[in-house]
C-alpha cells in the first residue's frame, strides 16, 4: 500500500513522515517519527496512556488517523519540558511520588498540561473529571491530583 | 533486632532515581524496544472455550508475501511436569501449554499459533490464513458445576490431589486442602450468636495499563538476547529455557521498565513464542498483546465461592468458625485457595475453626497471581460474615474484631506462633482516627474490615560498586514496578552513612547481576533491601580494612561512622578520617577497585495487618454507589520511602474498590468473555474516588535490620468487605456477592 | 524435644501423625529423622516451607532447632 506524506509540527520541531492511510498517530508517532514516550495501554481510546495536544486539543492518539494530522502541531511527552528544565507539572509528579510504574505518567502529564492551558485554577473535582479519561491502576489517583494542584499552585504563583 | 530509631535517610521520600526518565517520556517500557531487521509476531487464540485441536496447517500462511516464520503446539518440545521454583505460576508443563495450546485448547483466546511477519498488518493477515481444525467441547464454566461428579472434563488425566486416598476416577477439582484445629461443634454449642453465608466473587483482571510486550533476537550460535516487561527476568528466563529446552546460558532476559504487574507478569506468555519465531526466521521478533488479548488470555485471579459459618458469643468473643471455599483455577490447576485458606482468620485468635478448600479447573484463563492472592476473596467472606455478628449484638465492629486479634505469640491458623505483629495497633488507630470518630455523613454507611498478606523472602542478589570519587552504583535484579530503586539507595545511604544523592540503583539484565526472584510478595523492600543492605556492610569491612592498612592498624581499630572511617573509640592515633571518596581515590593502592556483594534466601518475612474503613452512599435510583471517604491503615514495620508506602497502600485499595464495586469477567454461554476492554470491565477513574487516606503503622519485623515487612499485597484485601460493609450500613439489605453494581444493588433494593 | 506439626495435606505422607516430637540440632537433621520415620517424606516437605518457633522460612537449611522448638510445616506462600 502506497504511503502517505504527512507534514506536522512536532514539540516545535517540522516533521514530515510517511504515514500508510490506516495507521493511527499513535503508530506514526511511535514508529516513524520515534516518540516512543507516547503509550498504547489499549488501542480504543479508553485508557488515555497515548494522550497528545493536537492544534490545542487534547486527543488519544491511538484514536485519529497519522493523515489527519496533515498540517497539524502536535505536543507529546517529550516536547512538555521547557529547555533543560522539567515542566512544573513533572517536578511536581516526582515530589508527589505520583507514579509508581510510570506508564500512565506521560499521558496524564499530557493530560494535565491540556487542563492547566484551559484552566489554570481547577477544583478537585474539575481534575478528577478531566483526568477521568486517563487510566492509572498503581496509584489510586491521590497523589496524581495532588501533584496536579501543586503545579497548578506553582504556575499561579512561580517562586 | 530493629528498633524505633532516627534514621537519616530511612523514612524520608525522595524523587526516586528512575524518576526523570518517567516524568519524560524516555523511560523506556516493554513495547518500546525496537531492532534493524525486526519482524512483528501475533498469536492465533482459539475461538472456542473448549475444543480438541485435530489440525493445524500453517502452510498457507507461511506460503504468504512477508511472513518469515509459523509455529503452532507441534513446534515446541514436550515439557515433562515440575515446578518452576519460588513463584510463578505453578507447573511448568501446565505454563507451556498455556504459552501454546497442544491438543486441546482450554480457553476462548488460548494461543493455537502464532507468526512473525514484516509488518502487523501481513501478520494479521497471516493468522487467518492459518488452518484448524477444532472438535468443539461443551465449556465448563461454573465452578460448582465444574465439581459436579458427572461434569465434563477438563483434563483427563486430572485425579484430585491431597485425598485420603488416590481416586479413581479424574476430577475437575486438581486439589483439595483442610485446615482445621479444635473442636467445632463444642465451640458453635458456645455461641450466642451464628451467622452463615454464601458469597461469590467473580474472576477480576489486574489491569496493569501495560500490555505484555517483548523483543526477542537470537542470533546464528542460537543465544537469544529477550527485552520484556517482567516482574522477574530471571524466572522468565528460567521458564523459557524449560519450555523451550533451551540452556539457562543460551538465554538472557533484559526487564525493561514494567508498566505494572500486581501478579499478573510474574509468568510468561509471549516470550517462549518470540524466541522460537526470531529462531526460525534469524530476524528479531517483536510481540505486543492489545488489550483484548490481556483479557482474553492472561492473569485473571480467581472467580470463587466462599460459604462461611461463625459463632460468636454475646461479648463478641469468636467460638467456631467454618469455612468452605471454591477457587476457579481457569484452564490449569493452581488457583490460590491454600493462601486464600491460610489467610481468613489469620488476624483471629480462633480456638476452633474448619478451613476446606478446592481448586477447580473451568474453561477460564488461567489465573495468575493478584495482589495477595487468593487472600480478597475468601477475607471478603469473613469480614462481611463478622459484620453480621457485629450487628447481632450490637458491638462495634472494630471492638469485635480488637476482642479477636491475634497478636505476639497468638497460633496463627496455618500453624506457627505469630511473632510482633502489628493489627492490635492497627485497630487502636482505627479506633483513635478522626474519619473513624466522625459521625458518618447523612445518607452514607460505613463499613470496617482487616486486611492481612503473610509476605515473602525468596532469593536476591545484589551488588554494590563504588566509584573512583565515591560515589555509589548498586545493581540488583528485582524489576521496580513502584519506586523500589529508591528504597534500595535510601538502605544504602543509611547503612553506608552517604547522602541518598550519591547513590545510583540500576535493575541489572540476567548476565550483569546476581539471580533474583520475582518482584511479587511483597518481597523486594524486604528480601532485596536485606541483600543491599548486606552488600554495603561488605563495603564498609572492606573500607575499614583499607583505613586501618593505611594507618598501620587491626581491622578492629576501625569504625566506620557518617559515611567515614575513624578510629574506634579509645584508639589513640592522629589521623584524619576517611571518606569512601577518599578510600575509593587510594583504592588502586589498597587492594583495587572496591565491590561489595550479597546474595541470599531471605527468610523471616513479616506479616503485614490493615484495617481500612470507607463511608460510602448509594443511589437508590441508580444502584451507583460513591466512595465518600477511605481509609487504609497498615503495619509497615519500616516505611522506607514513606509516599511510596501511602502509594501502595492507596493504589490497592482503589483495586480493592474497583474490584467491590464494578470489575467483573462477564461470560456468555459458550464461554466467550462479553467486557474484554477497558470500556466495559471498568476499573476505577479519577473521578470515582474520593482521596485516600492512610496512616502508616510501624510495628519493625525483628528480621529485618530496618524494620521492613513489605505493604504491596494487604492493602488490596480489605476493600471488598468494607465495601460490602458500607453499603449494608446505607442501605440496610446485605448482599453478598461481588460486584456491588448498579444491576445488582438496585435488584437487592428492590427485594430481587 | 522439639514438637514437629504436620499441616493436613502432608498428612498423607506421614502415616496420618499430625504432630510428634524429634530429637533434632537443625532442620537438616530434623529432615534427616524424619526420612528415616517416614521414607520418601522428604521430597514433600522439602516443596513445603515451615516455622521454626514463629520464623518463617520458606527454604530452610540448617537453622538451629531448640530442645523447645516448635516446628510447623505449612505451604509456601506466593504473591503478586
Amino acid at each position: 500500500m502506497s504511503k502517505m506524506h504527512i507534514h506536522t509540527t512536532i514539540n516545535g520541531d517540522q516533521v514530515d513522515f510517511l504515514g500508510s492511510p490506516q495507521q493511527s498517530l499513535l503508530d506514526a508517532l511511535r514508529d516513524e517519527v520515534g516518540k516512543l514516550g507516547t503509550k498504547e495501554g489499549c488501542g480504543t481510546g479508553d485508557c488515555g496512556a497515548c494522550s497528545v495536544i493536537v492544534d490545542g486539543r487534547l486527543v488519544c492518539s491511538c484514536l485519529m488517523l497519522a493523515a489527519e494530522a496533515e498540517g497539524a502541531e502536535i505536543t507529546t511527552i517529550e516536547g512538555i519540558a521547557d529547555g533543560d528544565g522539567l515542566h512544573p507539572l513533572q517536578e511536581k509528579f516526582l515530589e508527589h511520588a505520583a507514579l509508581q510504574c510510570g506508564v500512565c505518567t506521560p499521558g496524564f502529564i499530557v493530560a494535565a498540561k491540556a487542563l492547566l492551558d484551559r484552566d489554570p485554577n481547577p477544583d478537585e473535582r474539575t481534575i478528577r473529571y478531566w483526568l477521568a479519561g486517563n487510566l492509572c491502576r498503581c496509584t489510586g489517583y491521590d497523589k496524581i491530583v495532588r501533584a496536579v494542584q501543586d503545579a497548578a499552585e506553582q504556575l499561579a504563583h512561580p517562586a | 533486632m530493629a528498633e524505633a530509631v532516627d534514621y537519616r535517610y530511612v523514612g524520608t521520600s525522595p524523587v526516586r532515581p528512575d524518576g526523570v526518565d518517567k516524568v519524560t517520556g524516555r523511560a523506556q517500557f516493554g513495547a518500546d524496544q525496537n531492532l534493524p531487521n525486526m519482524l512483528h509476531g501475533r498469536v492465533l487464540r482459539s475461538p472456542h472455550a473448549h475444543a480438541r485441536i485435530k489440525r493445524v496447517d500453517l502452510s498457507k500462511a507461511l506460503a504468504m508475501d512477508g511472513v518469515r516464520a509459523a509455529v503452532s503446539g507441534a513446534d515446541f518440545p514436550a515439557v515433562e511436569s515440575g515446578e518452576i521454583g519460588g513463584e510463578g505460576g505453578g507447573d511448568v508443563a501446565d505454563i507451556a501449554r498455556n504459552v501454546m495450546a497442544r491438543d486441546k485448547a482450554l480457553y476462548h483466546g488460548h494461543a493455537v499459533a502464532a507468526v512473525a511477519a514484516t509488518s502487523v498488518e501481513i501478520a494479521e493477515r497471516a493468522l487467518e490464513a492459518i488452518e484448524v481444525e477444532y472438535e468443539a467441547l461443551p465449556p465448563v464454566l461454573d465452578v460448582l458445576e465444574a465439581m459436579a461428579p458427572d461434569a465434563t472434563l477438563l483434563d483427563e488425566q486430572c485425579f484430585t490431589k491431597n485425598l485420603p486416598e488416590k481416586p479413581d476416577k479424574p476430577s475437575n477439582v486438581a486439589s483439595v486442602m483442610t485446615l482445621a484445629r479444635g473442636d467445632l461443634d463444642a465451640g458453635f454449642e458456645q455461641a450466642d450468636v451464628v451467622v452463615e453465608g454464601e458469597y461469590r466473587i467473580p474472576m477480576a483482571h489486574q489491569g496493569y495499563i501495560e500490555p505484555h510486550a517483548c523483543t526477542a533476537t537470537v542470533n546464528e550460535e542460537g543465544k537469544a538476547t529477550v527485552w520484556c516487561c517482567t516482574q522477574g527476568h530471571f524466572e522468565f528466563r528460567a521458564m523459557t529455557s524449560k519450555i523451550l529446552k533451551w540452556k539457562i546460558s543460551d538465554l538472557k532476559f533484559v526487564a525493561s521498565e514494567i508498566g505494572g504487574g500486581f501478579g499478573g507478569k510474574t509468568v510468561v506468555y509471549l516470550e517462549p513464542v518470540a524466541v522460537l519465531l526470531s529462531k526460525h526466521a534469524g530476524r528479531p521478533v517483536k510481540m505486543v498483546m492489545s488489550r483484548e488479548e490481556v483479557f482474553r488470555a492472561t492473569g485473571p485471579t480467581s472467580g470463587s465461592v466462599c460459604r462461611v459459618k461463625v459463632g460468636a458469643q454475646s461479648n463478641g468473643k469468636i467460638t467456631a468458625a467454618k469455612a468452605w471455599l471454591a477457587y476457579e483455577a481457569g484452564a490449569f490447576a493452581g488457583a490460590p485457595v491454600m493462601p486464600g485458606a491460610m489467610s481468613i482468620f489469620a488476624p483471629y485468635e480462633i480456638e476452633n475453626f474448619l478451613v476446606e478448600g478446592h481448586d477447580v479447573l473451568v474453561n477460564k484463563p488461567k489465573v495468575a497471581a493478584y495482589r495477595a492472592p487468593g487472600a480478597p476473596q475468601a477475607m471478603h467472606a469473613f469480614e462481611v460474615a463478622l459484620d453480621d455478628i457485629a450487628r447481632q449484638i450490637g458491638m462495634d465492629p472494630l471492638d469485635l474484631r480488637l476482642a479477636n486479634a491475634a497478636d505476639e505469640g497468638t497460633q496463627a491458623p496455618y500453624g506457627p506462633k505469630f511473632p510482633a505483629i502489628g493489627f492490635k495497633a492497627c485497630i487502636e488507630a482505627a479506633k483513635k482516627h478522626p474519619n473513624y470518630t466522625k459521625p458518618v455523613p447523612e445518607g452514607a454507611g460505613r463499613g470496617v474490615a482487616a486486611g492481612f498478606w503473610f509476605n515473602i523472602g525468596m532469593q536476591s542478589s545484589a551488588e554494590v560498586r563504588i566509584n573512583e570519587d565515591g560515589t555509589v552504583i548498586v545493581m540488583e535484579g528485582s524489576p521496580d514496578i513502584g519506586g523500589s530503586r529508591a528504597s534500595m539507595g535510601l538502605m544504602a545511604a543509611e547503612t553506608l552513612g552517604v547522602p541518598y544523592e550519591q547513590i545510583k540503583t540500576y535493575v541489572g539484565d540476567t548476565e550483569s547481576t546476581g539471580f533474583c526472584n520475582v518482584t511479587g510478595g511483597s518481597r523486594t523492600t524486604f528480601a532485596t533491601g536485606l541483600a543491599v543492605v548486606q552488600a554495603c556492610e561488605d563495603i564498609i569491612a572492606q573500607c575499614k580494612s583499607r583505613a586501618a592498612a593505611t594507618w598501620g592498624m587491626d581491622d578492629d581499630q576501625v569504625e566506620w561512622q557518617d559515611g567515614q572511617a575513624i578510629p574506634a573509640p579509645g584508639v589513640n592515633a592522629d589521623v584524619k578520617p576517611l571518606s569512601l571518596a577518599d578510600v575509593a581515590a587510594s583504592a588502586p593502592k589498597t587492594g583495587g577497585p572496591i565491590l561489595g556483594r550479597a546474595s541470599l534466601n531471605a527468610q523471616g518475612a513479616g506479616a503485614s495487618f490493615a484495617v481500612n474503613f470507607g463511608d460510602l452512599k448509594v443511589d437508590p435510583e441508580t444502584g451507583a454507589v460513591e466512595v465518600l471517604s477511605f481509609t487504609g491503615i497498615q503495619d509497615a514495620g519500616k516505611a522506607i520511602h514513606p509516599a511510596y508506602v501511602e502509594g501502595q497502600m492507596q493504589g490497592g485499595a482503589a483495586q480493592g474498590l474497583g474490584w467491590a464495586l464494578n470489575e467483573e469477567y462477564i461470560y456468555d454461554a459458550n464461554g466467550v468473555m462479553e467486557n474484554a476492554g477497558f470500556l466495559d470491565y471498568r476499573v476505577p477513574v479519577a473521578s470515582d474516588l474520593p482521596m485516600i487516606d492512610t496512616q502508616i503503622v510501624e510495628v519493625p519485623n525483628p528480621s529485618h535490620p530496618y524494620g521492613v515487612r513489605g505493604v504491596g499485597e494487604t492493602p488490596i484485601v480489605a476493600p471488598l468487605a468494607v465495601a460490602s460493609n458500607a453499603v449494608r450500613d446505607a442501605t440496610g439489605v446485605r448482599i453478598n456477592d461481588l460486584p456491588l453494581s448498579p444491576p445488582r444493588i438496585l435488584a437487592a433494593l428492590s427485594g430481587e | 524435644m522439639a514438637k514437629v506439626v504436620f499441616p493436613d495435606h502432608l498428612l498423607v505422607h506421614t502415616g496420618g501423625e499430625r504432630e510428634i516430637e524429634v530429637a533434632a540440632a537443625n532442620y537438616r537433621d530434623l529432615l534427616v529423622a524424619l526420612e528415616e520415620r517416614w521414607p520418601g517424606v522428604r521430597e514433600p516437605l522439602n516443596k513445603a516451607a515451615v516455622a521454626i518457633d514463629g520464623q518463617i522460612y520458606q527454604d530452610a537449611f540448617l537453622e538451629p532447632i531448640g530442645a523447645d522448638s516448635e516446628v510447623f510445616f505449612m505451604s509456601r506462600i506466593e504473591g503478586g
